[in-house]
């Protein structure tokens, strides 16, 4: 956004709006790394803090949502602003589900503390790239950054392969083992945790898209979209 | 036979039925398809200073074109060469071609009467004139020639249910015209332009004097008036132009800067200036 708007308390308004969402990315990004860590170290305290700060993001969540009705009530923003304050609706409510997710890792984690067996190695190359994906998503966010985005979207598929083999891989020890079926089956849904979170994290960039160039590429074979996106150039 | 959602289907055995979804597109270009009047090369001057500079663009004809920008843009010396308004005053001129269905209504040769029996304007403040509700409906009419009483009066009948006043003014028709609201006095003046069929209407902030619900009451007259004539609104009031027009034109120091249909120029203008105007930006 180039220059100010004549009325300075849509700008501090706009900011606001842009910044608190960030925040709540930035709490969301937290949640999950340390339930990441919960669930790897037996952590059991992160992971009660962990689910108990999910209430902030909840309240954060909530807080976006009445600046943003308030910015459409009092201003009537048009072109970049309105599509900005579109994308922001809907990126919270991504970000609010990824901080669900996070705290259902850490609910499966105080349900693992007692059982002898650990998290496999597919699990702990998603929680990476998942947790990369997500930071990555924000950055295209916070910098209106398309090219980012298009990058994160391209990546997914490769979290939907490392979810597919962390599945098999922990059918396999389910098979060998079938007496800790119940603890894999909890391994299994923190996998199914982070693969949700990455489509999330590529939800945000699909509005990263519409708020800049105001294609909708929701749904849409990334293929298209970037085919679509190129053209322009 | 077992039902279809009981049968043993992989997700791979169920066709799928639509092709994969296209992207959907920022709104494109529409772009204007019958042109009832098309601008060329327009320049104005008032005694000799230049106030518009080379616009250029197609008004649609049966639709709603708005004409927006900052005071001082040239907007409203722009609508008022559709009607020849500045050959009343001294010193004005017009250059360029200014065509209504083929014909330079601003080259020689053009009545500006004949021209404003097929342009009609409404102007900010209503302006009735100083006699019956009646009389003001039927001056134009009775302009024209002279028409049986009968006639006349199904014709002023007519224009003030087309300008949505009817209801309100059917038993004071013979009050005079002055003593209505400012809502009232503003639809009477649509009654009286509507009344001689013009073929273009053009309004310069026919609602900056109203108050919001007379204000809507325009609007819709507006949105019925699609089809029947060709509109040109020039409007401070940018949600309205967003509202009532299908295309907009953004003046800026008698430059047209940007020209096209609403729905991209609110969502996705291409110029930063019409960004940074209907945004609130303007420094």
């Amino acid at each position: 956004m180039p220059t100010a708007h004549t009325v300075k308390r849509f700008d501090d308004e706009l900011n606001g709006l842009k910044s608190q969402v960030l925040a709540l990315g930035g709490l969301v990004e937290k949640a999950i790394a340390n339930s990441m860590k919960a669930l790897l170290t037996r952590d059991m305290e992160l992971a009660r803090l962990t689910i108990n700060r999910d209430r902030a993001i909840n309240a954060l969540e909530v807080q976006c949502d009445e600046l943003t009705r308030r910015i459409l009530v009092l201003r009537q923003p048009a072109a970049g602003d309105l599509r900005f304050i579109i994308s922001a609706i809907k990126v919270v409510t991504d970000l609010e589900r990824m901080g669900d997710l996070a705290a259902h890792i850490c609910k499966n984690a105080i349900k693992l503390e007692e059982m002898p067996i650990r998290p496999k190695a597919g699990l702990l190359g998603m929680s990476e790239l998942v947790q990369q994906q997500v930071s990555r998503a924000l950055d295209a966010m916070a910098r209106g950054d398309i090219d980012l985005a298009m990058e994160v979207l391209a990546k997914d598929a490769a979290i939907d392969e490392l979810y597919h083999g962390t599945y098999r891989e922990i059918l396999t020890y389910m098979l060998e083992s079938p007496s800790q079926i119940s603890p894999y089956i909890m391994l299994s849904n923190v996998a199914k945790n982070l693969e949700r979170i990455g489509d999330h994290a590529t939800n945000i960039c699909e509005m990263v898209i519409y708020m800049i160039r105001g294609h909708d590429i929701r749904h849409v074979d990334h293929e298209a979209a970037a085919a679509l996106l190129r053209g322009e150039e | 036979m077992t039902p279809m959602h009981r049968a043993n289907l992989s997700p791979a055995d169920i066709p799928l039925e639509k092709p994969p979804l296209e992207p959907t597109k920022a709104p494109g270009r529409r772009k204007v398809k019958d042109a009832k009047i098309s601008v060329r090369g327009l320049n104005f001057f008032y005694d000799g200073k230049q106030a518009l500079f080379d616009n250029t663009l197609d008004i649609a004809g049966g639709e709603v074109t708005a004409f927006i920008g900052p005071s001082g843009c040239g907007k409203s010396t722009h609508i008022r060469c559709y009607n020849r308004m500045y050959d009343l005053y001294k010193g004005q001129r017009a250059e360029g071609e200014l065509l209504m269905d083929g014909v330079n209504i601003i080259g020689a040769g053009v009545s500006s009467l004949d021209l404003r029996h097929r342009v009609g304007m409404i102007f900010q403040k209503p302006t009735p004139f100083p006699m019956t509700v009646f009389d003001n409906v039927a001056y134009g009419l009775r302009l024209r020639g002279r028409m049986p009483k009968s006639e006349l009066e199904g014709r002023v009948e007519e224009a003030l249910k087309g300008a949505a006043l009817w209801d309100e003014v059917k038993d004071s028709l013979h009050h005079q015209g002055t003593n209505l609201s400012g809502g009232q006095q503003q639809r009477l003046c649509i009654a009286r332009a509507v009344a001689v069929e013009p073929e273009v209407i053009l309004m310069d902030e026919p609602c900056s004097a109203l108050d919001p619900i007379a204000t809507g009451k325009i609007e819709e007259l507006i949105d019925g008036f699609r089809g029947r004539f060709t509109i040109i609104i020039v409007t401070h009031n940018m949600q309205q132009a967003a509202r009532v027009s299908d295309y907009t034109a953004f003046f800026y120091m008698g430059k047209l800067v940007e020209f096209g249909d609403t729905e991209t120029l609110f969502t996705m203008p291409r110029n930063q200036q019409t960004e940074d105007y209907i945004t609130g930006r303007f420094g």
